[in-house]
C-alpha cells in the first residue's frame, strides 16, 4: 500500500535529530564529567556549559518552529492512552530541554561562577549570588536530567515500538 | 493496553530487538557514570575520604581548610607582567580581589597552635569573563603529585576508631609506597611557621601555562611573597596564645594599615617535573609580576567569601591549565565540597562578627 505521509517540516527534521545527537551527548557528557577527577573533568564541563547554551537557543527556535507548523497528526488508529502517553512525553521533553539549560544558568549564577563558553564568550548571570538557590538548584540539575533520561528512553523505545512493531509512519514522519 | 501487549507477544524478534537496544543506551549511560567501573576515582569518593580522615564532616564549612576569614584588596600587575602572559589581571590597571586566609585542618573550630598549612584563596576579577581565581599554600611542593596518591594518603590517615590516631601500619605502607609525601613531610618539618598570615609567603603549588601576547607558552608556578618581615613563634609560644590567635593578629595588623605581597613568578627549564610533589631547582628565572595589597578583613558571612569555591581552573584567557593532573583533580573536589556545603544549615564560623581596615 502507497500511502502520502505527512511529515514534519524540514527544520523540524533538522533540529529533532541534530538535538537528539546533542542531548545524548550531553547526557554522556554530565554523567562523565561528575564520576571522574581526571583532565577530562574540566574538559567536559566546559563542553557541556557550551552545549547547553547552544540546546537552549535551538529548542527556542524549535518550539517557534513547531507553533507556526504544528506537526502531522498521530495515526488514527492509535489507542488513545498512546496518544496520550506520546503527547504527555513530548510536552516533558520540550519542558526538560528548556528547564535543564536554564537551571544550569542560574545554578552557576546563584553560585557565583564565571559562565565562559566556547573559552572566551562571557554569560551575565540570571540570579544573585545565594548558595542556598545554588543547592537547590543543583539538585533539582540532577533530578531533571535523570528525568529527561528517562523520557529518553522511553522515546526511543516508542519510536522503535512504531517501526518496527506498529509498521506505523510516525518515524517516518521525522525521517 | 492488553491489544498492545498481545502485539508484543506476536513480534517477539521486534520486541527483544527494542529491549537490547533500549538496554545498551542504559547500559552505556550507566559506564559513563562510573557505574561498570567502581575503581574510578570520583570527586564524591575523594571528599568521602577527606570527611572520614578528618572523623566526620563538619556541616555547612569546607571539607578542608574550614577555618577561615575574608579578605579583600587591589592587585597591580608590573609593566612587565603582560609580556609573560595576556590575561586581563596584567595588563596594569588596578584590579579588585577578594579572597581568604584558612588553616588546612578540616575541622573548623581547631585551635590555632596547632602548627597547619596555611592558605590564601584569591579571586581577581579585572572585568567580566577574564576571572582569576586560585588557592594558593605556604608549603613547598604538595606531599602527593597524582590524584590517586592524594586518595591513599586520606585513607592512610583515616583514625582509628579505638585509638582517634591514623593506624601506623597502614600509614607505615602509604609511606613505603610513596616516597615523595616522605620528602613532602622532610620539608615541612625543615620549614620554620610563619607566625601569622601577614608575614607568611604562600605558593601556587601546581604548574600552569602562561601565554604571552605573541602567542608563546611558558609552564610557571608563582607565590605571593610577603613584604611584612618574617617571624616565628616557638611552639611554646603559641601553646600560650589564645585558640584564635592567628585570626585576631590579623586583624590587628591589617587594623595598622594594608599589608602587602610580591606576585612572583617562577619559569620552569625544559625538563623540569611538573609535579606538585617536586619543587623546582632555586636557581630558576623569578619574575616579579605585581604586587597585592590586602587592606580588609572580614569574618565569614553570608555572600562573602565563605560562599565562594575558589576553583584553580577558573582562569582568565592567557593562563590555562598544564599537564600537571593535580589542578583538575582540585577543581572537581572543590566544587564537591561547594556542593555539599551549600545545602547545609551554616554554623558561625570560629571568628564570628569581625572586621577591620578599610574597603577600598
Amino acid at each position: 500500500m502507497i500511502r502520502h505521509v505527512l511529515r514534519f517540516n524540514l527544520l523540524a527534521r533538522f533540529l529533532h535529530w541534530i538535538m537528539a545527537l546533542l542531548i545524548l551527548a550531553m547526557l554522556l557528557i554530565g554523567l562523565g564529567m561528575v564520576s571522574t577527577v581526571s583532565p577530562r573533568y574540566h574538559e567536559l564541563l566546559s563542553i557541556h556549559r557550551s552545549i547547553g547554551a547552544v540546546i537552549l537557543v535551538l529548542v527556542a527556535v524549535r518550539l517557534l518552529n513547531r507553533i507556526l507548523n504544528p506537526p502531522p497528526p498521530l495515526p488514527p488508529d492509535l489507542p488513545s492512552w498512546q496518544k496520550i502517553l506520546a503527547k504527555l512525553s513530548h510536552l516533558l521533553l520540550y519542558a526538560l530541554m528548556f528547564l535543564l539549560p536554564l537551571v544550569g544558568w542560574a545554578m552557576l549564577s546563584a553560585a557565583a561562577y564565571p559562565i565562559m563558553l566556547f573559552g572566551s564568550v562571557h554569560l551575565p548571570p540570571i540570579l544573585p549570588h545565594d548558595v542556598r538557590i545554588y543547592a537547590l538548584l543543583r539538585e533539582a540539575h540532577t533530578d531533571l536530567a535523570l528525568l529527561l533520561i528517562a523520557v529518553f528512553v522511553a522515546h526511543l523505545g516508542a519510536a522503535l515500538f512504531h517501526v518496527l512493531i506498529r509498521r506505523d509512519s510516525v518515524l517516518q514522519s521525522m525521517a | 493496553m492488553l491489544k498492545t501487549l498481545d502485539l508484543l507477544r506476536r513480534n517477539p524478534v521486534q520486541t527483544a530487538a527494542i529491549a537490547i537496544v533500549l538496554a545498551t543506551v542504559i547500559g552505556v549511560l550507566a559506564y559513563a557514570a562510573g557505574y561498570l567501573t567502581p575503581h574510578r576515582l570520583s570527586a564524591s569518593r575523594i571528599v568521602d575520604a577527606i570527611e572520614e580522615s578528618g572523623g566526620g564532616p563538619h556541616e555547612g564549612f569546607r571539607r578542608a581548610h574550614a577555618k577561615g576569614i575574608c579578605i579583600a584588596g587591589t592587585f597591580l600587575a608590573t609593566p612587565g607582567a603582560k609580556s609573560l602572559s595576556s590575561a586581563a589581571v596584567f595588563a596594569g590597571l588596578p584590579v579588585p580581589v577578594t579572597g581568604r586566609f584558612a588553616e588546612s585542618p578540616p575541622d573548623p573550630y581547631g585551635a590555632d597552635a596547632a602548627a597547619s598549612v596555611r592558605s590564601m584563596a584569591l579571586r581577581l576579577q579585572p572585568s567580566e569573563g577574564a576571572e582569576w581565581r586560585m588557592a594558593i599554600n605556604d608549603t613547598l611542593g604538595l606531599a602527593v603529585s597524582t590524584p590517586q596518591a592524594f586518595y591513599e594518603l586520606q585513607v592512610a590517615s583515616r583514625p582509628n576508631p579505638r585509638t582517634g590516631k591514623p593506624d601506623p601500619t597502614k600509614m607505615g605502607a602509604y609511606l613505603q609506597k610513596h616516597p615523595e609525601t616522605v620528602a613532602f613531610a622532610a620539608r615541612m618539618k625543615a620549614k620554620p611557621l610563619a607566625s601569622g598570615f601577614a608575614n607568611d609567603s604562600y605558593n601556587s603549588v601546581d604548574g600552569f601555562i602562561f601565554v604571552a601576547p605573541d602567542g608563546s607558552r611558558q609552564l610557571v608556578r608563582w607565590s605571593m611573597q610577603a613584604e611584612d618581615v618574617f617571624a616565628t613563634l616557638a611552639p611554646e609560644e603559641r601553646a600560650s596564645r589564645s585558640g584564635n590567635y592567628l585570626f585576631d593578629d590579623l586583624l590587628g595588623r591589617v587594623a595598622r594599615g594594608p599589608m602587602k605581597w610580591r606576585l612572583v613568578a617562577t619559569i620552569a627549564m625544559p625538563g623540569d617535573p611538573n609535579k606538585a610533589a617536586e619543587v623546582w631547582p632555586s636557581e630558576r628565572r623569578q619574575v616579579d609580576i605585581g604586587e597585592l595589597t590586602i587592606s580588609h578583613v572580614e569574618s565569614e558571612a553570608t555572600g562573602n567569601c565563605r560562599d565562594l569555591n575558589f576553583d584553580p581552573l577558573v582562569l582568565p584567557p592567557g593562563i590555562e591549565p598544564s599537564d600537571d593532573p593535580i589542578p583538575f583533580a582540585r577543581s572537581a573536589v572543590y566544587s564537591e565540597s561547594f556542593r555539599r556545603r551549600s545545602g547545609e544549615p551554616k554554623p558561625p564560623s570560629a571568628i564570628a562578627n569581625r572586621s577591620a581596615g578599610t574597603v577600598q
